[in-house]
């Protein structure tokens, strides 16, 4: 049969998950690279994109893969993303700002970096703790209204003036309220800069010597800085994907799904499954609140603006296209997300606006459809390529239920891990035990079926 | 995990009653605080009655609203998360047609087709209000109601109907969807800027012994709201159809089994609903003044929580469930900052899940 020979060839290649993850990478990078010489861009600016494509595609990945635990292998749907990623920054953002940070600024506590990432993530386990302890027991789509809830909840707290400055103990501290708080410096710059909060003050050897080397390509200094902390954001992300991969292979990981295939016989062989569900929620809350960190706490303020419940659906986006339930299929569907849905059509509608030459765009929709009584499609193609901001969404929009309707199980869904450990449906008896559970065609088909 | 366990504990001990008790003492608390802020005139009793109005006028808003939502969650089986749009897309289609009756003439048709999001034709200059320009604003909820049904029933017969027997959770994500690409197309054509809809609200009555202003538009909306509410009531309790609705709502296997024709129910269901929610949008932008693209989303979890609050399926709990939400978030102000007004509509929600997590009218459905 087919399927055995290309068992065989994945077994010859090695590492097939990883092949795939680089080859949507190579896909995106040339797709972006294709757009820049198109649009004639320098080598820096093309670097720049590629750097800004990946730190996105890794950013998602990190949050999808915390959600994949929650929903995609315990069957929990968190629609409050945002709100969990909120309080991690936010507690993060708190406990490291300065006590004293000038007169824009808000004052925090002054702790080292490490100690607010590990604040922000206990934090966000434990308000994930505080909804899931009694909503656990609700209906999937009950708990769903509730995240969401929630998730708005957090972020009219810290959009509030009520919070925009309290104190703590004696402490001055606050969330900053709608104008937002700052972020701790990135210490990845340490590595460039003697002194990381003003580049100014001069370079370390390292940062010299890199940064010439990057310079003569044309790649300016901010660039050759965020590529770094895009690779840290990569080590973060296999890190995340093997603990993940690790949770789920374990026998904790085989009760998760059995509670998502049914959670009826989980609790009647005597499984605590809501003590189960309640660890799996804080424990992915934990993640999102660590990926929250990394990727919005690296930015230089932080606004309550960056915790839209529209970012929640857009990881939910990610992970349907990738498949829930298979943390490949997570990252893959953070790459196509990014380079498709979310940077792609900007891109493209520089390119056919460069290249066509239009007039300006007509300012509103009647002047835009007015040509068309003189069959002249040209205002409303200029108006559409304006408003590209708009049509993304629909073009999100119109992905979502292709994919819901086509193929629920999204690109690497058919890969679902089956909640047995053993594959009952295995006829080969000499077949490798080691084998990941993952990479096994016809059994899933049928624990597919078994859970639609 | 250990206080799960102490949790469970604590519930079996103080039987099931643990929650109930709880939320009694702290309504007991604010109910007798409310009382020492009325004897010690730290809150004037003006004030309370317009917290409740306010309150009872959002609350009609949202059981409007609602009531679309509860019937499609009870009889299609899933949380409809574009009913906000639906909301959104009835309302811009109305106050299209209202300023073109109401300006034609006087303005360019393209700026009164932008209702005052970009152009000239903004609200104030058009002139639209109840009194001022009734037939513009009955055609225009007629329209809102016409168009919202045969939006509803074409994105049923394309998306929904083919998804008919998938799983809840597939149908939600679906219906995200749907949010986004009508949220989208409407800021595609209408720009993403909030409008002044209506001219004025006057004249305004004054309550007698109360003191409490009522106007013109909100007592439109009131009246209009009741009227939709006992035309629905009548449909559910009194006709064939009503009957075969709640059966479909009760067990849809056994009322397929039992011959009703249940596509026809779900188109019947998505006109009713529609119906509402496009007036229910129309009234929006009537009682508040305002609209923009997200008007309907930024409601929607309002009208979640309504219909939660009442249990899923009971459109009677939906309206008392939106007068619930609508109350406590105004009345709210009396405690704390009017930042939180919607967080604490959202935690009055969760406090009854965690009670009664079959709502409010628990059991009932579509009766």
């Amino acid at each position: 049969m087919t399927r055995n020979r290309a068992d065989d060839l994945r077994a010859r290649i090695g590492d097939t998950d990883l092949v795939l993850v680089l080859g949507v990478m190579i896909a995106m990078y040339a797709m972006f690279t294709a757009f820049g010489l198109l649009l004639g861009l320098g080598f820096g600016s093309i670097v720049s994109t590629l750097q800004q494509i990946t730190f996105l595609t890794a950013a998602y990945a990190l949050i999808v893969l915390a959600l994949n635990l929650q929903w995609g292998y315990a069957g929990l749907l968190n629609i409050g993303v945002a709100g969990f990623m909120a309080v991690g920054v936010y507690t993060m953002a708190i406990l490291t700002a300065s006590p004293d940070p000038g007169p824009t600024g808000v004052p925090g506590f002054g702790l080292p970096l490490l100690v607010g990432i590990l604040g922000g993530m206990l934090a966000a386990a434990l308000f994930g703790g505080l909804v899931a302890l009694p909503a656990i027991r609700l209906r999937a789509d009950y708990l769903a209204i509730v995240t969401l809830a929630f998730g708005e909840i957090i972020r009219i707290a810290v959009n509030s003036q009520t919070f925009q400055s309290v104190s703590v103990l004696g402490f001055e501290t606050g969330t900053g309220g709608s104008r937002g708080i700052q972020g701790p410096t990135n210490p990845v710059r340490a590595l460039y800069y003697t002194d990381p909060s003003n580049p100014a003050l001069g370079r370390t050897e390292i940062g010299g010597v890199i940064f010439d080397a990057f310079g003569a390509l044309g790649v300016e200094e901010p660039v050759v800085v965020d590529l770094t902390y895009t690779l840290v954001l990569l080590g973060f992300v296999v890190l995340f994907y093997v603990l993940l991969t690790r949770i789920v292979k374990s026998p904790f990981g085989r009760v998760l799904k059995a509670i998502r295939e049914d959670e009826l016989v989980a609790k009647s062989l005597g499984k605590h499954t809501s003590r189960f569900k309640i660890i799996t929620f804080m424990t992915g809350c934990a993640l999102m609140g660590l990926g929250g960190i990394l990727w919005q706490g690296s930015q230089s303020l932080v606004t309550p603006d960056q915790f839209d419940p529209l970012l929640t659906f857009y990881v939910f986006i990610a992970l349907i296209i990738g498949g829930s339930g298979s943390n490949t299929g997570g990252v893959i569907g953070a790459a196509l997300f990014v380079g498709l849905l979310f940077q792609g059509p900007v891109f493209a509608s520089r390119l056919v606006s460069n290249f066509a030459g239009f007039e300006s765009a007509p300012n509103t929709f009647p002047d835009a459809v007015a040509g068309l009584g003189s069959l002249d499609v040209q205002p409303l193609v200029a108006y559409s390529l304006s408003e590209i901001q708009s049509l993304r969404f629909v073009l999100v929009g119109v992905v979502l239920i292709l994919v819901m309707a086509k193929r629920p199980q999204g690109v690497l869904g058919h890969r679902k891990s089956p909640a047995v450990g053993v594959d009952p449906y295995r006829r080969d008896p000499d077949g490798d035990e080691t084998e990941s559970p993952t990479d096994r065609g016809n059994a899933n088909e049928a624990t597919e079926s078994d859970s639609s | 995990m250990n206080i799960a366990t102490l949790l469970a504990g604590g519930r079996t001990r103080l039987g099931s009653h643990f929650f109930e008790l709880l939320v009694g003492v702290g309504l007991a608390v604010l109910l007798f605080d409310l009382l020492r802020r009325l004897v010690t005139d730290t809150l004037r009793v003006f004030d309370l009655f317009l917290f409740v109005k306010e309150g009872i006028v959002l609350g009609l808003v949202i059981g409007l609203a609602g009531i679309g939502l509860a019937l499609t969650y009870s009889i299609l089986h899933f949380p409809n998360f574009a009913h906000g749009d639906y909301i959104t897309m009835g309302a811009f289609a109305g106050w299209v047609v209202s300023y073109v009756i109401a300006g034609l003439g006087s303005f360019d048709l393209r700026d009164l087709f932008l209702i005052g999001v970009r152009g000239d034709a903004g609200g104030v200059a058009v002139g639209t209000s109840v009194v001022q320009t009734p037939v513009a604003i009955v055609t225009g909820l007629l329209v809102a109601i016409a168009f919202t049904i045969l939006a509803t029933i074409l994105i049923d017969r394309v998306i929904y109907r083919p998804m008919r027997d998938e799983g809840v959770i597939t149908l939600l994500i679906t219906s995200v969807g749907v949010a986004l690409i009508l949220r989208y197309s409407i800021a595609f054509v209408w720009g993403q800027e909030t409008t002044t809809l209506t001219a004025n609200s006057r004249p305004q009555f004054t309550a007698p012994g109360i003191g409490v202003q009522v106007s013109t538009h909100e007592l439109t909306l009131v009246a209009c709201t009741l009227v939709l509410i006992a035309g629905i009531h009548y449909l559910i309790q009194q006709t064939k159809l009503g009957t075969a609705m709640r059966a479909m709502a009760d067990n849809p296997d056994l009322a397929a089994i039992t011959g009703i024709p249940t596509e026809r129910v779900v188109l019947a269901t998505w006109i009713i609903a529609g119906g509402a929610t496009g007036a229910a949008g129309y009234l929006v932008g009537l009682e508040t003044g305002i609209l923009a693209f997200n008007t309907g989303w930024t409601l929607l979890l309002l009208i979640f929580a309504a219909v939660i609050l009442g249990g899923v399926g009971s459109i009677y709990g939906a309206i008392f469930g939106g007068l619930v939400i609508g109350i406590v978030s105004n009345v709210a102000l009396v405690w704390i900052p009017s930042d939180f007004t919607t967080a604490a509509a959202f935690l009055v929600m969760i406090v009854v899940l965690l009670v009664k997590p079959k709502g409010l009218f628990e059991g009932v459905t579509t009766a």
